[in-house]
C-alpha cells in the first residue's frame, strides 16, 4: 500500500524539554492510524507536527523529516498554509466559530482560502460536506442558526464538516471524542470509518476500546517514543512490547 | 458568648453590604444630578432653533448652535476615518503578533497616552499642524482627538481579542486559511461587538473634549464646511457662552451641554445595544 505520511526521525522540542524522540512511522492512504498512550506521551504534539501546527508556538523546534507524499513538509517546495489544506484538523473541543451561523462555519474554509467558488458552488460544497459528517439531517432546515448552538456531538461532527468542505487528502482528528457522551462518540467513530474510504485518517486517543474499533494500526507512545506500531487486532491481543502489554492490560496510564 | 459573636459577625456583614451598595449608589448619582441640572437649565433655550440656527450676536434672542453640531460631527468623522483602522490594527499588532521588546514598548506608550492630559494633545497639534499650516483648522482638530482616540481603542481592541481562545485561531489556520485573513475575519469578527464598544465610548469621549480643539479648531460663529478653516464643535461653543458675561449665553451654554450630553447618551445606548445582540 501507498504511503501518505513517511516520518522519518522526528524528534521535538518545547525550549529545552525534547516531547518526542525519533519518531518513524508509515502512514498508508486511506487507512486510519490511531496513536494512543498516556497522558503527556507526545501523541497530541506528534499529531499537531504533521500540519505545522506548531508553526506559530515560540521555543519549538524539530529535527527529523516528515515526508507528504514524498516531499518533505519542512521544505521549500511546500508552503505551511497549503500544507493545512492537505491535511486537515479536527480538535479536542469542538470550536465552531462563535458568531458564524452553521452554514458560515463550513462555508469560511472556501470563502477565505483564495479560491473564487460561486455561491452556488458554496452552498453545494456545504451541503456534501454536511452529509458527509452525518449532520446534515439534523441542521438543514436551521442552517443560519449559530454553529454554537448545536450540541457538542453536533458541534463536533460541524467541525468535522467545516474540515471537510476544503478538500483535504488528510484529516488529523485530536481526541475527537474526549468532550463527547458515549451516544455522540458512537457517532463519530461511525463516521471515521465511513470517511477512511476517501480520506487517510490519524486519531488520536486515550481511550483503547475506541483505537480497538476504529483503526487499522495502532501506534503506542510513551514517553515522547514511539514504542510498537502495529495491526489493531495484533496490538491488542498478541503485542511485541512488554511495556505495551502492560499498558492495554491497565497496568498503567 | 457565642451568641454575641454570632450577632456581630452578622451585623458587620449586614453592615458592610450596605456600605457596598452606597459606593455603588454615590457612583451613578453624578450623572443623574447632572443630568437633571442640565435639563432644568437647559431647558429655557432648548429649542428647535437651537439645533437649525447659527448663533447670533449677544442680546439678539434665538439663534443656535447647528454649526457646533455639525462640526462635532464633521471633527468626530474625520478624527474616526483614520484612527478607527489605524487603532484596530496596532491593536492586532499587539494582541496577535506583538511578542519582545518593541510590543513592550507600544504597550507602555499607549497606556502612557492615554493618561497625557488631552490639552497637551492640543497644543502638539498646534506646533505640528497649525503653526506650518498657519490657520486653525479641523484638520488639526481631528489630529488632536486622534492622540486620545486611538491609545484607548488600541488597547481596548487587544483586550478582546485576547478573550477569543486559542482554539478559534487554530481552527482558523488549520483549514488552510492565511493568517492575516483568520485574524481579520475570524478572529476580529468574534470578538467584534466588544471592539465596537470599546469604538464607540472612545467617540463619546472625544465628542465632549474640549481642550484639544481650543487651539486647534478653534471655532467658528459661521457655517464652515472647508477641513482646512476653523471649525465649530458643541463643546467649544459651550466653552465660549459659558465664560462670557452676558446672561442670555450663559443659557444657551445651558441648552448646548445637555445637547452634548444626549450625544453621548445616544452612543453609549447605542454601543449598549449592539453589543447585547447576538451574544
Amino acid at each position: 500500500m501507498e504511503n501518505v505520511f513517511e516520518i522519518h526521525d522526528l524528534s521535538s522540542w518545547f525550549g529545552e524539554n525534547q516531547v518526542l524522540k525519533k519518531i518513524r512511522m508509515d502512514i498508508a492512504r486511506y487507512s486510519v492510524t490511531s496513536v494512543m498512550g498516556p497522558s503527556g506521551c507526545g501523541k497530541s504534539t506528534f499529531i499537531r507536527c504533521l500540519n505545522r501546527m506548531h508553526d506559530m508556538t515560540p521555543g519549538f523546534r524539530l529535527s527529523g523529516q516528515i515526508l507528504l507524499d514524498g516531499v518533505d513538509i519542512h521544505s521549500e517546495q511546500i508552503d505551511p498554509v497549503y500544507l493545512r489544506r492537505r491535511v486537515g484538523m479536527v480538535f479536542q473541543q469542538p470550536n465552531p466559530f462563535p458568531r458564524m451561523s452553521v452554514f458560515e462555519n463550513v462555508a469560511v474554509g472556501l470563502k477565505l482560502n483564495g479560491k473564487a467558488h460561486s455561491r452556488a458552488d458554496i452552498a453545494e460544497r456545504v451541503e456534501r460536506s454536511l452529509v458527509m459528517a452525518a449532520l446534515w439531517n439534523e441542521v438543514k432546515d436551521h442552517l443560519d442558526q449559530p454553529g454554537i448552538s448545536l450540541s457538542g456531538g453536533q458541534q463536533q461532527r460541524l467541525c468535522i464538516a467545516r474540515a471537510l468542505a476544503v478538500e483535504p487528502e488528510v484529516l488529523l482528528m485530536d481526541e475527537p471524542c474526549s468532550a463527547l457522551d458515549p451516544a455522540s462518540t458512537a457517532k463519530i467513530e461511525e463516521l471515521i470509518e465511513d470517511l477512511s474510504e476517501k480520506y487517510t485518517i490519524a486519531v488520536v486517543t486515550h481511550n483503547m476500546q475506541q483505537a480497538a474499533r476504529i483503526s487499522d494500526q495502532v501506534a503506542f507512545f510513551l514517553m515522547g517514543e514511539l514504542i510498537e506500531m502495529d495491526k489493531s487486532g495484533k496490538i491488542f491481543t498478541n503485542p511485541s512490547d512488554k511495556r505495551t502489554e502492560q499498558y492495554i492490560t491497565g497496568r498503567f496510564g | 458568648m457565642t451568641g454575641t459573636i454570632t450577632f456581630r459577625r452578622k451585623a458587620v456583614d449586614r453592615a458592610m453590604k450596605w456600605v457596598f451598595y452606597l459606593c455603588a449608589f454615590l457612583v451613578v448619582l453624578p450623572l443623574f444630578l447632572i443630568f437633571f441640572d442640565l435639563v432644568i437649565k437647559g431647558a429655557k433655550e432648548l429649542r428647535w432653533s437651537l439645533l437649525i440656527d447659527l448663533p447670533r450676536p449677544v442680546g439678539e434672542p434665538g439663534g443656535g448652535i447647528a454649526n457646533g453640531i455639525l462640526g462635532t460631527v464633521v471633527i468626530t468623522l474625520l478624527t474616526m476615518t483614520w484612527s478607527v483602522p489605524v487603532a484596530i490594527m496596532s491593536g492586532i499588532y499587539l494582541a496577535e503578533y506583538g511578542r519582545g521588546k518593541f510590543a513592550s514598548a507600544v504597550r507602555f506608550a499607549v497606556d502612557t497616552l492615554t493618561g497625557v492630559p488631552s490639552i497637551i494633545m492640543g497644543i502638539f497639534a498646534y506646533v505640528l499642524l497649525v503653526v506650518p499650516m498657519k490657520r486653525f483648522s479641523a484638520w488639526a482638530g481631528a489630529a488632536a482627538l486622534s492622540m486620545i482616540f486611538i491609545p484607548v481603542v488600541v488597547r481596548t481592541t487587544e483586550d478582546m481579542l485576547r478573550t477569543v481562545p486559542t482554539t478559534v485561531r487554530e481552527a482558523a489556520l488549520a483549514l488552510g486559511i492565511t493568517r492575516w485573513k483568520a485574524t481579520l475575519r475570524i478572529t476580529v469578527r468574534t470578538a467584534w461587538p466588544g471592539i465596537l464598544t470599546g469604538i464607540l465610548l472612545a467617540m463619546s469621549r472625544i465628542i465632549g473634549e474640549t481642550a484639544p480643539l481650543l487651539f486647534t479648531a478653534l471655532g467658528n460663529q459661521f457655517w464652515q464646511s472647508h477641513l482646512d478653516q476653523p471649525m465649530a464643535a458643541v463643546p467649544l461653543q459651550v466653552f465660549t457662552y459659558a465664560i462670557s458675561p452676558y446672561e442670555d449665553w450663559h443659557d444657551k451654554a445651558w441648552a448646548g451641554a445637555l445637547v452634548l450630553i444626549t450625544m453621548v447618551l445616544l452612543i453609549n445606548i447605542a454601543a449598549r445595544v449592539l453589543t447585547r445582540e447576538k451574544r
